[in-house]
Order: structure tokens, then sequence, then C-alpha cells
């Protein structure tokens, strides 16, 4: 493999975990975004879209660890996507809105034990030990300029692109989504106009949480495996990806989740793939020693 | 009668602010809440949005009580507030803070005929409508909010300190437009603590004190009252 051939390889892998991180960190954003909580539930909320996925891949296979067909892949990233839309409406409704008038810390640490609470469910149900995924039948993969193109990378980025589009459309050319933007700019001032301000949270909680629910199946259906706590790990660095972007700032969650997975593909190829999350952390620190409010992240000051 | 209150009282946190208030509006009316800063006069408007709950005491709006309703129901009751302090929606544009106003509407012809009314009496919003509404100067802006609060074709306005904050060429231009609003049979309740301009304007008034209305009558006999001329006309 020559350098140049390398260097693509891992710009391929890089971006492809990426996508599955700029998914995960469109929920924190959104949720950031409107009530100002960090939901540290959000990575759980990803692992149990993977759970989800994956009961539903042993319904259709024909015996244990039997390939998927595409068919029951989409079937299983539309079950996720309402499943964990589901889990994160009624986390919201149940934890976080009776304590929405409460301090900020108080919500904070709901999430955090909410968190514990999914985490320790998920194990009970599905058990400690890692969990073996079916992959997807007949993927085929191709070697161009060198690189190994496996269908399944196609498939998250045509997935991730298609989910994040649409996203902005919701949000920049919707009704709904011009009132999403009003009541996390004012929520007084939305309600004053009418709007539903916890009808409008709700909303977004279903809307973060299905993205996530997508990305932990094909997380899930990449990797082969997944364990009772993905979440974390993986919901820290999608939520560092937030970070990178600018928390609440829906095209930076994206660009940031790219930008840190492709940090990760190139640390892993050219230092080593246990320096991974040491990059990953790193880029959180060093942003927010350099530009606290992220690559694409407003001035905190025009938050009136 | 549009709007009346009736005994009310409301909490401010753990602090009692309204004692026991009674006031109303009728249809076509400016009628004015002055008095000193702390009075009481944003926690009514408050209290009537349904923002701050109303401890004791009825407010009926075209005679059913609506105390128990939510901030929606009231808007889609016809009851639209224009904050203090603007409170516009910065980084949306001036045609999405418009759009935000006609929110529980769905009659899109009428919300584009009202569009198109807003930006007749308000020629700069025209001018600016895809700029963001953060950009706007404190005037423009003041101006925004009061067109987002009529996009709700509300049947009663409630303005709270529009001149806050305003330079007096803008406060003039602005008053003039509030003096119009009853021609198209909105009622608007005003509260200000600039007694003066708003005395101008209203038709009638309530003086508000620590909580308590200490006096109401026409603009006309308030303007000569001895007490208001002394406390908030400056003599």
């Amino acid at each position: 493999m020559t350098g140049e051939q390398l260097f693509l390889q891992q710009l391929l892998n890089g971006l492809t975990i990426g996508a599955v991180y700029a998914l995960i960190a469109l929920g924190y954003t959104m949720v950031y975004g409107i009530i100002q909580l960090v939901n540290f539930a959000h990575g759980e909320i990803f692992m149990i879209g993977a759970y989800f996925g994956l009961s539903l891949f042993a319904c259709f296979a024909a015996q244990a660890g039997a390939a998927i067909s595409i068919g029951v892949l989409a079937l299983g990233l539309i079950v996720a996507a309402a499943g964990s839309a589901l889990l994160g409406f009624c986390i919201d409704r149940s934890a976080y809105r009776p304590l929405r008038k409460a301090p900020k810390l108080s919500a904070l640490i709901t999430a955090i034990g909410v968190s514990f609470v999914l985490q320790n469910t998920v194990m009970l149900i599905y058990g400690a030990q890692d969990r073996y995924v079916p992959s997807l039948a007949a993927a085929g993969s191709m070697d161009w300029m060198g690189v190994h193109w496996t269908a399944m990378q196609g498939l998250i980025f045509a997935v991730s692109l298609f989910l994040m589009i649409g996203l902005q459309w919701v949000v920049y050319r919707t009704p709904l989504g011009r009132s999403m933007r009003a009541v996390a700019q004012d929520p007084l001032a939305a309600q004053l106009m009418g709007i539903s301000v916890d009808r409008v949270i709700a909303i977004t909680f279903l809307i973060g949480s299905g993205l996530a629910g997508v990305g932990g199946v094909l997380f899930g259906v990449y990797y082969s495996t997944i364990n009772f706590h993905d979440g974390y790990l993986t919901g820290l660095k999608a939520f560092t990806a937030a970070v990178l972007g600018g928390i609440g700032n829906i095209p930076g969650a994206m660009v940031g989740g790219l930008l840190l997975g492709l940090l990760e593909g190139l640390g892993a190829g050219y230092l080593s793939s246990q320096w991974k999350n040491v990059i990953a952390f790193g880029v959180l620190v060093l942003v927010l020693l350099i530009r606290p409010r992220g690559l694409l992240g407003e001035r905190v000051g025009d938050r009136a | 009668m549009l709007l009346s209150a009736e005994k009310i009282h409301a909490c401010y946190g753990a602090v009692e602010v309204l004692k026991g208030i009674s006031f109303d509006v009728s249809a076509g009316e400016i009628v004015a809440l002055i008095g000193a800063n702390g009075a009481g006069k944003s926690t009514t408007l408050m209290a009537v949005s349904g923002i701050v709950p109303v401890n004791s005491g009825k407010i009926k709006f075209n005679g059913e009580p609506i105390q128990a309703l939510s901030t929606q129901k009231r808007v889609g009751l016809g009851i639209t507030q224009v904050p203090e302090g603007r409170r516009i929606f910065p980084q949306l544009t001036v045609l999405e803070n418009l759009e935000i106003g006609a929110s529980l509407r769905t009659d899109k012809a009428e919300i584009a005929r009202d569009m198109e009314r807003a930006f007749s009496i308000f020629p700069v919003l025209k001018q600016r409508r895809g700029q963001l509404g953060g950009t706007l100067s404190g005037g423009e802006q003041q101006m925004l909010a009061v067109a987002r609060g009529l996009m709700a074709r509300p049947k009663l306005l409630l303005l709270d300190e529009p001149s806050l904050g305003l330079a007096p060429k803008a406060v003039a231009a602005l008053f003039e437009v509030i003096r119009e609003i009853p021609k198209n049979g909105i009622a608007v309740l005003l509260v200000e603590q600039n007694a003066y301009q708003a005395l101008s304007i209203a038709h009638r008034a309530y003086v508000l004190e620590t909580g308590t209305i200490s006096l109401q009558g026409s603009s006309a006999e308030l303007r000569q009252n001895p007490g208001v001329k002394k406390a908030y006309l400056g003599g």
C-alpha cells in the first residue's frame, strides 16, 4: 500500500464513522440548542437503537448469525428510528419536563441517572457480553484507486447524507423548523406567539433520538458487534463532535462529526488505532482552549 | 366588555406583586396601565397572557373565564402580547419573525394580506424582510415586535413598555401607529412608564401602585389629576 493509498483508505474509514458521529451529534446539539441540556442519556438512545435493530434482525434470520438482506436492514433502520424516537420522547416527558423550571444542573444529573438506568436495563435484557450483529448479505466491495470500498460504507454515507439533508430542510424550510428555531432563541417570546413550547421540545427529542437510533443500527452492522456500554464512549465522542462544530448549531454537528471521524481515521492510520480516543478527546481540549464556541458556533452574546 | 380582571392576586417568585387588582378593556379601546418601576405592570400583562398564574380572582375574555387556559389557547382566542424588551427572534429573518406571529393561523391567503398590511404600516420592514431580526436598530426591532403581534390577528393587543430604550423620534412614530390600532377593531392594553406618552393616546388609564390600583379614569381626567401630575408627569 502506497502512502497515498493509506491516506485515502483512512480518509474513507474515518469519514464513515464520522457520518455516524454526525447523526448522533445532531441529537445532542438540537436538545442543547433548545433547552441547554447536555442529554447524557443520548448515547444510550443510540446504543438501544442498535439493539432494536438486532432484535428485528433476529426475527428475520433463518438461523442465528445469518446475514440480512438490504430490505431487512431498511426495516431495521425504520424500527430503530421509531423505537429510539419514542424512547427519547418518553425520557423527556417523564424525566426532563418536570424539571424544566428547575436549575439546569438538576436536569443534567437526571440525564446521567437516566443513562445508567438505560445501560443497566439493556444489560439485564441482552446480557453483558458483546452481541454479534449480522452483516449485510451479498454486500460487495470494490477496490478503486487502491482503496477498499465496501457497500456498507456506501450505505452509511447515503443514509446519513439523506437524513442530514432532510433535517436541514425541516429546520430551515418548514413551519415546524421555524418554531423550533424560535423556541431555541427565546422560549418565552415563542410561547407568547402561541407556540406550544413543550410540544416543540418533544418533537426535538423525537427527531434527535430517531437519528441516533438509525446511527445505532448502522454502527452495529458496520462493526458486527454491539455491547450495552457502547453508548458511553460513542456518545461522548458524538458530544465532542457537537462541541467541535459549535453546540446548538445543526450544520456544526454535521461538520464536527465528519471532522472528528476523519481525525480518528488518520490518527489510527498514521499513529496507531489505540491512539484514536486520545486524538478525539485531545481535539475536544484544543477546541475548548482555542475556540470555545466551536467551529460554526455563534458567539454566546448573540443569544439574547 | 372584552377583557375584565376582577380582584386578581399574583406572585412573582415568592413575593405577592398583584394585590387584588380589577380593571377592564372594551373593544376598540386603548387602555393604559401606568405606574412606577416594580408596581406590577408587567406581571399584570403576564397574568393576562397566562405566563404568571393567578392565585385568586377572575380574568374573563369575552365573558368567558380564561385563567385556566394555556398561553397558546389565549393567543388562539385573540390575546397577543408584545413583550417588554421587544424579544424579537434575532436569528430569524424579519419575514420569519412575522410568520411566527401567525403561528396559530392556517388561512394562508389572509396571512399574506396581513403581511402586506404590516409592510404598508412599517415600510422599513419590507425593505429588511430578508435580514436577520438581530441586525435591525432598536426602533426597527420594536416595529417588528408590534407587527409580529398584529400578525396573530388579535382582538386584544398587550403592549409592554413599547417606548423603552427608543429615541424620541422613534417613540413618536411608534405611538402614531399604536393610536391607529383600534381602528381595525383591536383593543390595546398599554403598559408604560412614560405616562405622558401613554396618556396622550389612551382613552382611559389605571394607575398601579405597589400592586394595587390607586386611580382610574379617562386620560383627560388623569392628566389633570394633581397626584398623577406630580408623580408621573414631572410636575
